[in-house]
Order: structure tokens, then C-alpha cells, then sequence
């Protein structure tokens, strides 16, 4: 093969460095994201029925309507390529009981999309993770609607009124029958819509961490605090179970799952090195079990992971990595005594 | 003659948009954030704050040349504190209402940083008709603010109009306007979120916005509080302390 043709064949760009590029985009990444969250999705409408993709479809339209529309409105370029608006859109459907009344879904987008990304530039600039804040907005405006559990759905004989019920957080604090461990891993139990099926989550879980969307240490180091935490504090009057039940059903229950592996690995908003990483997981798992285990609310994830959102930037400055051989500066106070002397 | 008119009427319009206290210079964020949940509180806030703002600008004003640069916060405070006690004692008085709803907030009027802030920035360096003008202007502005963030806030975050209109109309006697005691919008759940602080600050945020977009289209200045010599806490900050030793070495 002569010069040119071997020329002709690899094509060299010539460019200034960086010349290796990974096949890394946002969208891919995006994409990867929703994949891992079809399970969840899948295992959604089996246990609350065909409402959740209703509930799903709106959520996920709205967020792209919204992104759509502030982008256009700001003068800025479209990015609903990306596919951060679906991710958005199913993530905080999947924070929403299955029974919620639909009209409310595009206000928890409104302020997932327009308040907490577009106002701040878009994706990645976001301060903490929207579909969590429009949850959050959600849950402190409509308090009723949010906390109406549905049963899980009968597919052969489909309730006319959907009944409600209280989630297993809920019983474990106030006393009453919970669902069997069984139930609890396969999702067979009152909730948000998308947090149920824990085998489905930590599959999906699973292929983010194959495909190296997202690294183990938050997940782990997030719930590590909270089965430590619920270890510890022991179980409630209300509810007398063995320790070791206690913390399964405190991991099982509630958003923890969803939250540890979807919501709090978020880029925008979890600090770069592994300290860092570990301090931010620590602080989410603390937070939601000191709300769980004696706050008012059952659940205290989404809390603890916008709390803990907020507190990047200061974790990030504090968990600098050093470079080689560096070495502290002297003391201005110090240094100017030296500089007397 | 008609050139003090037109001063003093610029000195009026300035407190509405240029130099509005809440929207441009960002002054008794506190009192506007917690009294803004409904428009009645709203209102009986910006005119307490008025009254205690005008007053307090002119006994300021005259006694301009009196009081010693050395303890003019203190004299200040002495005469903001005495005219927000009249107040106080007269809200008691004739709208009980009114006076458990505001809560703090009004005996909190003697620490709104507007009107110190007036005192300092204008009425000590002003004849007394024109810090007169310029309490009034500011006052408005002050109210106007707290009217805009209490309508949204209370039409999405309580699905209501004038709720409790009742309590502030009692001064001028009972069932005014026909016993009207605010208007409820039928078949509306309300977004709570807008009652609470959070929402308190999206809407501070957004009326900012617009009316940094409003003046922008006027082609106003931005408003700026003149430097650190201007600002009621230079005699003591540190900052201003340390630069004027610089300037001396």
C-alpha cells in the first residue's frame, strides 16, 4: 500500500490536541438513563395498571413542551435533543403516586424544567435535581393528593375508585399490616409509582453501572448510611419487628432505590472526586433517615438529596484534590512576619 | 419655582420603579418575603411602613444640622422607634385584626432597613419637603411591591382575592362596601408552595426580573446605593474602616 493510500484510508484530521475523543455525548448518556429505567417503567404498570402511562406520557410531553418553549423564549439554541427533558419527565413521574390528578403533573415540569434548569442555564447548570424539586413543590402544595396511595391494581377485576392506602414507611411508623419481603422486592406494595419494584430498579441500577454511566460509590455509600443508621436507631414502637427486617424494610420501602441510584448520582449535581463522593452520600442517607425515623413525613430521601445538592459546590471546595508534591503556602500571618524580619 | 416642582416630583416617581426599595434596591427583604402571603396584610404593611417612613423623614430632615454625625443611628432609631409606637399603638387600637396578623413584623418597623436607609442615604442631607416627597415616593414603591408579590401569592398559594378585607376596612366602620370580605375563586385548588417562603422568593425573584426588563426598556439607569459611604452600617464596617486607614496612610 503506498503512503497515499494509507493516507486516503485513516483520514488524519489535523486539529490541535485533544486528539483521542470518547463516543461519550449527553445524549448517549441520556439514552442510556432511560434504558435502564424501562424496567422500572415496565414493572410500574403492572403493579398500578395502565393509569402510570398516562400519567408517564403527560409528565414527559410536558417537560419537553416546557424545555421547547423556555429555550425559545430565551433566545437560546434547542437542546431537546439531548434527551434530558425524558429523563426529567419519567423520573419525576416516577415520584408521583399513580392516583395524582393529571392537571398536576405540568406544574411539578414547570418548576422541574423552567425553574430549577431553565432559569439557571440548562442542563448541567441546574442547582439541584429537577424532577426531585418539582416532587418536592408538588408535595408541599397538593399534600392530599400527593399521599393518596392507590392499592396495587387488580388486572382481572379493575377497581372502579382507586383505595387508598398507606405505604410500608407509613406502617412501620404508625403501626398496621405490612407486605411481605417478597412483595417489597418485587414492588407488590402502595407508593410512589416508580419506586416500588426494587428488583427493577437495581437492574437498571445495574446496567448504568456496566455501561459506567454512574460510579458505585454514591448508591452504595448512600444507602450503606441508611442501613447503618436504621441498624442503630432499632425499630419503632409502633411496629415491632426484628432489627434485620427494620432495615430491609426501611431500604425496600420508600424512594430510597429510585433516589440513591437515579436521582443522587445526577452530574450536575454530585461532587467530582471519590471523597467528595462519599461525604455526599453519606450526608443524603443521614438526612433521609433522620427524617424517616423522626421527622413528620415517612419519607425523607428527596429531601436529603436536594439538601445534600445544595452543599456540593462546598463539598467540591473542600475535597480538592492535591496535585504531586504540592505544598502548603506559609501562613499570611507568617509570611508577613518573615518578610519583617 | 417650577423647577423644585419638577424635583420634587422627581423625587416621588423615583421610589416607584428607578430606585423602588424592594424591586431595585433590594431593601426590607424580610417584612416583604413574611407580610406578602395575603394582600390585606400587604397593604396594612406597606401603609404602616409609609406613615412611619414619612414622618420619620421629616423629623429627620429638620433635625438634620442638630444631630451629631458620631450618634446619628442611634438618634435616628430613637425617633423611627417613637413613630413606629404611635403606629403600633393605633393599629391596636382601631384594627386589632390587623395588628395579630402583621404579628412582629410592625414593631419590626423600627429596624426596616428603607427607612433607615432613607434616613441616612437622603433625609440627612435634604430640606424637609423634599424628604417629605422622597418618604412618600418610597412608601408607594414599597407598598406597590408588596401589593404585586401578596396578589400572586395569595391568588395561587390560597386561591383567594382580599381574603379577611374586613379587618382593615373596620377603621372606617362596620359592613364598608357591604360586609366585602374578599373574593374566593370557585373550583381552584391552590398551589400551597406560593404561601410558604419558597415560593415567597420565586415570585420576589421573578417581580425583580421584570422590573429590571421594565426600567431596562426605559432606558433608566441601573440603581446603584452610591458606594460604602452611603450605607447606614459604614461608621462601624470594617471593610469601610480599614480602607479609610488606607486612604489616611
Amino acid at each position: 500500500m503506498s503512503d497515499n493510500a494509507l493516507i486516503q484510508k485513516i483520514k488524519p484530521t489535523v486539529t490541535a490536541s485533544p486528539h483521542i475523543k470518547s463516543h461519550a455525548t449527553s445524549q448517549r448518556m441520556m439514552l442510556d438513563v432511560i434504558i435502564a429505567l424501562i424496567p422500572a417503567l415496565a414493572a410500574s404498570v403492572y403493579v398500578f395498571g395502565p393509569r402510570v402511562l398516562l400519567v408517564e406520557g403527560i409528565s414527559v410531553a410536558s417537560c419537553m413542551l416546557f424545555e421547547y418553549v423556555a429555550r425559545k423564549i430565551m433566545g437560546r439554541h434547542n437542546t431537546l435533543g439531548d434527551l434530558s427533558a425524558v429523563v426529567t419527565g419519567l423520573l419525576l413521574a416516577f415520584n408521583l403516586p399513580s392516583g395524582i390528578p393529571l392537571w398536576m403533573v405540568p406544574i411539578g415540569a414547570f418548576v422541574a424544567i423552567v425553574v430549577v434548569k431553565q432559569f439557571f442555564g440548562g442542563i448541567g447548570q441546574n442547582f439541584v435535581n429537577p424532577a426531585l424539586m418539582g416532587r418536592i413543590i408538588l408535595m408541599v402544595s397538593f399534600a392530599g393528593a400527593m399521599t393518596t396511595w392507590p392499592e396495587v391494581y387488580n388486572w382481572h377485576a379493575p377497581a372502579v375508585d382507586a383505595i387508598s392506602s398507606a405505604t410500608p414507611l407509613a406502617v412501620l411508623k404508625a403501626g398496621g399490616e405490612l407486605p411481605s419481603l417478597t412483595e417489597m422486592l418485587l414492588g407488590l406494595r402502595p407508593g410512589c409509582l416508580g419506586e416500588t419494584c426494587a428488583v427493577a430498579l437495581l437492574l437498571g441500577g445495574v446496567y448504568l453501572l456496566v455501561r459506567r454511566v454512574i460510579s458505585p460509590t454514591i448508591p452504595l455509600a448512600f444507602i450503606g448510611t441508611v442501613a447503618v443508621f436504621m441498624a442503630i436507631a432499632g425499630p419503632q414502637d409502633a411496629m415491632p419487628l426484628g432489627r434485620v427486617d427494620f432495615v430491609l424494610y426501611n431500604l425496600l420501602g420508600g424512594g430510597l432505590l429510585i433516589g440513591a441510584i437515579f436521582m443522587a448520582t445526577d452530574y450536575s449535581t454530585c461532587p467530582l472526586t471519590f471523597k467528595g463522593k462519599i461525604i455526599y452520600g453519606i450526608g443524603c442517607g443521614l438526612v433521609a433517615s433522620l427524617i424517616r425515623y423522626f421527622g413528620n413525613y415517612n419519607e425523607g430521601v428527596s429531601f436529603g438529596i436536594i439538601l445534600m445538592n445544595l452543599l456540593v459546590p462546598h463539598i467540591d471546595n473542600l475535597t480538592k484534590l492535591k496535585p504531586f508534591g504540592y505544598q502548603k503556602p506559609p501562613k499570611e500571618k507568617k509570611a508577613k512576619e518573615a518578610e519583617a524580619k | 419655582m417650577a423647577d423644585e416642582k419638577c424635583s420634587l416630583r422627581k423625587e416621588f416617581t423615583k421610589g416607584l420603579l428607578r430606585e423602588n426599595p424592594v424591586l431595585r434596591l433590594v431593601l426590607g427583604t424580610c417584612p416583604t418575603l413574611a407580610v406578602s402571603t395575603s394582600m390585606v396584610n400587604a397593604i396594612g404593611m406597606g401603609v404602616a411602613a409609609t406613615i412611619v417612613l414619612v414622618c420619620s423623614n421629616i423629623v429627620i430632615s429638620a433635625l438634620r444640622k442638630v444631630i451629631p454625625g458620631k450618634v446619628r443611628i442611634p438618634a435616628y432609631i430613637v425617633v423611627i422607634a417613637s413613630f413606629v409606637t404611635m403606629v403600633q399603638m393605633l393599629v391596636k387600637a382601631f384594627v386589632p385584626a390587623l395588628d395579630s396578623a402583621l404579628g412582629v413584623y410592625l414593631p419590626l418597623i423600627v429596624v426596616n432597613c428603607i427607612i433607615l436607609g432613607r434616613a441616612e442615604a437622603f433625609a440627612n442631607k435634604n430640606p424637609v419637603l423634599a424628604s417629605a416627597v422622597d418618604g412618600m415616593g418610597m412608601g408607594v414603591g414599597f407598598t406597590a411591591a408588596l401589593f404585586c408579590m401578596a396578589l400572586v401569592r395569595e391568588l395561587l398559594g390560597n386561591g383567594t382575592l382580599f381574603d379577611g378585607a374586613q379587618n382593615l376596612l373596620k377603621v372606617f366602620g362596620d359592613n364598608v362596601l357591604g360586609g366585602f370580605n374578599g373574593v374566593t375563586i370557585p373550583h381552584f385548588t391552590p398551589i400551597t408552595a406560593f404561601i410558604l417562603p419558597c415560593g415567597g422568593f420565586f415570585v420576589f425573584g421573578v417581580l425583580m426580573a421584570l422590573a429590571n426588563k421594565i426600567s431596562d426598556k426605559k432606558k433608566l439607569p441601573r440603581a446603584e446605593l452610591h458606594g460604602c459611604d452611603h450605607c447606614p452600617l459604614s461608621a462601624t464596617c470594617s471593610k469601610v474602616v480599614s480602607e479609610r486607614e488606607d486612604k489616611r496612610i
